[in-house]
């Protein structure tokens, strides 16, 4: 890395840093939940990037995933007062009945939870190809969905988990937003990533060049789902209230529109997409809700804003079946481009886009 | 258990398992000839029974005419589907899974166009007195769907099985199934050819809308997807393209869940995980599923 | 060219989202309620009566009332969502919602962090204002309505044995299956009064397997507290199996639906509510109902009525206050007591729960009837 690179990558993250701590101190309550739900939505759509993305190992089991670092969150930072009060059918089983550990702590654990889950559940499944590998992955999160609902002494089924304490805050969320990118930038542009590419474009002949299929899957699909896992525990942490029905397959659908708009094997593309997907999802509530005038009321058309979706998500894999990005990313060559085409003036440059990739 | 309650069990065993063995057929006919996923089956099961709704009820039409016009426009449904979302993407030699995506997409797509249009209510579909009827043999309820569905499967597996082995259409299904290029290198309208194979399927998805909507008889528009994933996974256990195949496994999954719970009843809340977890264990055993042949992977 | 175009845009559209107007004479009062999903009937009907009160009481201290309405999509988050964009952009000064517990546990903390007022109109977990001195609801909770149909079975139906089928996917089917477990075991003293319990997920239409288990056990009844779609179609298939042993639903039974899906079978089916048209107890109820009639058409649903009564708390509590500060509103709301609304006399407990009657009402010809009250413990 170059020195004029560091500082590309410098300034581009103090203006991330000066443009949140502006969003922390004027923005209100909504708007910082939306900001939250950008980080957050945008690690999860990183670790599907990589799978689906990268070694082509199509997933749609993300929900899952979400769902297992959530409980696993929830469960050891849930204060011992909320649990008692909560779990009042089944009491909640030890020793998550006892425990109430700090943020960082629920984070670990909901990464460690998730790791093992993503790699048992890898184990049977990386051995399937393409669309079987979709759907056995999708029957592992709908499995995870109905048995969340059962252990009801665990999860306190659909009554859920409330009372979770709000830790989620714009640092945190975009904290490890920035940690992910930088995970998956790394991991990529090693030999691992390499060996991911290859596998993707052609697994056989990766395999004939010595490339362990099934490590490299699995290795992929295992950092994946762990991010996925560990959103899923920031989300918990932002709703403060968590129930089996929140991980349908309907959380899974947003996440793959995120990546397929952004561009599958594109870093700068899933955080783009995540971005655009998340603040459209708010911004285009307005086509759903009755709009109320005063003297005339507009009535809404429920479920519009999801037709929509579909559409786009038709229209791109139609139209556009790279995504915006397709596979390119943000470089610091093209910065550098830029910066030189105005003249050492600098462009107002957007957010995310500041971490870089050369 | 008492005898009773096993016959009982038995016999709802039957009217599930025949249901599903239905709408699996439809299923797998798409699958077999396209390979391709379609997430929007389960969709298309309740565009054709909302049009069978929707004809009696504005319309006044007599029930079976309806049911025929719902069959023929749930036909005209899925080949637009598949005109639109399916087949540019086939022309341009798109991989497999964006063909996926543009299915889950459309199957999304259809379900929120219904709740904008109709609504997330449910609504009562029409029965014909006939078929709701009940006797009693012994303390064994049994309502005339007990030999209604399994009949109406049988016939449609005859049709089937007609259609695809003794008529030139069906030849050319077959030949298109078994090598794409070559099909159409021999001349074979493969558009047309695949058109037919939409139309089939859908207006058998139609048919099986219709009965799932008699039999359980409240409908909206995410009424499809339990019976749209739990069919397709009957289609992967009796081998994914095979059409008796899919007749079988649609009644082992009905069986399952039935004698699951008669068997365990204090696990009756997993009852929907059983279906996934016979399709994980298929897919980890035996991925052609009973009944499929061994298909080699072309590199 | 086109991409700064599509930067602009974007940018424009932040700028619509985020920028709240802000009116200084009149009172804000947003509402959100499951327009779309499952639990879309019973947000509708509320609706409906929120609307109505609107249009008969549209201003509260000179000021002109304005209303917000904003779809929680039957989605936790979305609820969660939903009120803080009441709060933040449309800057309520008052909230009523919603129908559905879970929804309105999501959208209670973010009020309660806000400082504004929530008036429940049918949400009856009782954990939704327990710890929650924002959250106040019209209904009576679950440990009651468990009460009421344990009391019925008991005492009505003379029943000594009862099963329990249950969604198991609805944190509404679940609680409301455990208190009216509760209830019965305390009105026999026997645990194993309770002789059978089993459970389907929402999106299920098959419950043969479940019920012909529930059919061994013979029970005197069943209790099935699930949502109208599903407890219509669970009862038809019960019919199907020859059991003709009554059949007892909680308040999300009520819908038309109910009785057009299930048809002949589910007369004589008994359900719990909050009110019931043919037994007006106030002078408010008999306004509410011919209104009700003058602009919809058809009978009111309890859900609508406690729409109502939600509406008009709020304005009730504004007035005794003298302000439409939040702050004020909600301290006014704790000292309701006797308000006449069209579902009763309303009177707040120190948790915020509304301390009344409740109604059963019984299928009879295609409709449902009053079959008798039950009084607060």
């Amino acid at each position: 890395m170059t020195k004029k690179q560091m500082l590309i990558l410098f300034i581009g993250a103090v203006i991330v840093a000066g443009f949140l701590v502006y969003a922390n101190l004027t923005f209100d309550a909504y708007m910082l939940r939306v900001l939250n739900l950008i980080a957050i939505y945008m690690s999860a759509a990183l670790g599907l990037c990589l799978i689906n993305g990268f070694t082509g190992q199509f997933s749609l089991g993300i929900a899952g995933f979400m769902a297992v670092g959530a409980y696993a969150a929830s469960l050891v930072t849930l204060p011992i007062a909320a649990k008692e009060s909560i779990f009042f059918i089944t009491p909640l089983i030890w020793p998550f009945s006892v425990l109430e550990l700090p943020f960082i702590a629920g984070i670990i654990f909901a990464a460690i939870v998730t790791a093992i889950f993503s790699f048992l559940i890898g184990f049977p499944v990386l051995r399937l190809r393409g669309d079987y590998l979709a759907i056995a992955t999708l029957g592992f999160s709908e499995i995870i969905r109905v048995v969340s609902t059962n252990t009801i002494s665990i999860t306190n089924g659909a009554l859920g988990l409330r009372g979770i304490p709000p830790y989620t805050n714009i640092w945190w969320s975009f904290g490890f937003a920035a940690f992910a990118l930088f995970v998956i930038w790394r991991l990529i542009n090693s030999s691992y990533g390499r060996a991911f590419k290859a596998i993707r474009d052609n697994d056989v002949a990766a395999e004939a060049m010595g490339i362990g299929l099934f490590k490299n899957k699995l290795l992929a699909f295992v950092v994946g789902s762990t991010l996925a896992g560990v959103s899923g525990a920031f989300l918990a942490h932002l709703l403060t209230a968590i129930d089996p029905a929140m991980f349908r397959f309907f959380l899974t659908f947003n996440v793959l529109l995120m990546i397929v708009l952004g561009g599958m094997s594109s870093i700068t593309g899933a955080v783009l997409g995540a971005s655009i997907v998340t603040f459209l999802f708010e911004f285009l509530r307005y086509l759903d809700s009755p709009m109320d005038l005063g003297f005339i009321t507009i009535p809404g058309a429920p479920g519009l804003r999801m037709v929509i979706f579909s559409t786009l998500l038709i229209l791109m894999i139609l139209f556009r079946r790279q995504g915006l990005m397709g596979s390119k990313e943000l470089t610091f060559e093209w910065i550098e481009k830029q910066l030189a085409r105005f003249g050492g003036k600098k462009g107002k440059p957007r957010e995310g886009d500041s971490h870089a990739n050369p | 258990m008492s005898l009773t309650h096993f016959f009982q069990h038995f016999t709802n065993a039957i009217y599930l398992g025949s249901l599903y063995a239905l709408i699996a057929i439809g299923y797998t006919m798409v699958y077999g000839i396209l390979r391709l996923i379609n997430f929007a089956h389960g969709e298309l099961l309740i565009v054709g029974a909302f049009i069978a709704y929707y004809g009696i009820l504005i319309f006044h039409l007599p029930w079976w005419l309806s049911f025929l016009v719902a069959i023929a426009l749930g036909a005209f449904v899925g080949v637009s589907l598949e005109r639109i979302a399916y087949r540019p993407l086939r022309q341009r030699d798109a991989p497999r899974i964006s063909l996926l995506v543009s299915a889950i997409g459309a199957s999304f797509f259809l379900q929120n166009i219904g709740l904008v249009i109709i609504g997330g209510r449910h609504k009562a579909f029409y029965r014909p007195p006939f078929f709701a009827q009940t006797t009693q043999l012994g303390e064994v309820s049994v309502m005339n769907f007990l030999f209604v569905i399994p009949l109406v499967t049988l016939l449609i597996l005859g049709g089937v099985f007609f259609l695809v082995y003794r008529t030139r259409t069906g030849m050319a299904m077959r030949a298109l199934a078994k090598d794409y290029p070559t099909a159409r290198l021999m001349g074979i309208n493969i558009n047309r050819i695949i058109a037919y194979t939409f139309a089939l399927g859908s207006g058998l998805a139609a048919i099986g809308g219709i009965m799932y909507a008699m039999r359980y008889p409240a409908i909206h528009p995410l009424a499809g997807v339990l019976p749209g994933i739990k069919c397709f996974i009957a289609a992967v256990v009796g081998g994914i393209g095979n059409v008796p195949g899919a007749v079988i496994g649609g009644f082992i999954l009905g069986f399952l869940e039935i004698m699951g719970i008669a068997f365990f009843p204090h696990l009756a809340g997993y009852r929907d995980a059983i279906a996934f977890i016979v399709l994980l264990l298929i897919l980890s055993f035996k991925p052609t599923g009973l009944m499929g042949e061994q298909v080699v992977e072309k590199v | 060219m086109g991409k700064r175009f599509g930067v602009l845009l974007v940018l424009l559209a932040f700028i619509m989202v985020f920028s709240g107007t802000g009116l200084a004479d009149e009172v804000r009062i947003g509402v959100y309620e499951p327009l779309t999903g499952p639990m879309a009937a019973g947000g509708q009907m509320t609706l409906e009566g929120i609307r109505l009160a609107h249009e008969l009481y549209p201003t509260v201290l000179g000021k002109e009332v304005r209303l917000f309405v904003e779809d929680n999509k039957t989605d936790k988050a979305e609820a969660a969502l939903t009120v803080s964009r009441l709060i933040e952009l449309h800057r309520v000064n008052a909230i009523i919602g919603t129908y559905g517990s879970s929804l309105a546990m999501s959208g209670g903390p973010v009020a309660e962090t806000a400082g504004i007022p929530v008036m429940g109109c049918s949400p009856t977990h009782p954990l939704v204002t327990e710890g929650n001195d924002y959250y106040f609801r019209a209904c009576f909770i679950d440990p009651f309505q468990g009460h009421i149909m344990a009391t019925y079975a008991y005492h009505t139906l003379g029943a000594r044995e009862v099963a329990i089928i249950q969604d198991i996917a609805q944190d509404y089917s679940v609680g409301l299956s455990h208190f009216f477990r509760q209830a019965f075991v305390e009105l026999t003293g026997d645990p194993a009064s309770v002789v059978g319990m089993s459970s389907y997920q929402t999106l299920d239409t098959d419950f043969t397997a479940q019920l012909t288990y529930l059919r061994g056990l013979n029970p005197d009844a069943v209790f099935a507290p699930g949502y109208y779609g599903d407890v219509a179609l669970l009862i038809t298939q019960a019919r199907e199996l020859g059991m003709d042993i009554p059949f007892l639903g909680g308040d999300a039974c009520e819908a038309p639906e109910f009785i057009e899906i299930g048809g002949q079978n589910v007369e004589g089916v008994a359900i719990s509510t909050h009110y019931s048209a043919d037994a007006p107890v106030t002078e408010e109820s008999t306004k509410f109902v011919e209104a009700f009639y003058e602009k919809y058409g058809h009978a009111p649903s309890a859900f609508a009525a406690l729409g109502y009564d939600a509406y008009l708390l709020i304005l009730d509590a504004i007035e005794r206050a003298g302000s439409i500060e939040p702050e004020d509103i909600r301290f006014a709301l704790s000292q309701t007591e006797g308000f006449e609304g069209a579902t009763g006399f309303i009177t707040m407990d120190e948790t915020g729960n509304a301390v009344k009657t409740g109604v059963i009402l019984q299928v009879q010809d295609g409709e449902f009837i009053y079959a008798g009250s039950v009084e607060p413990q």
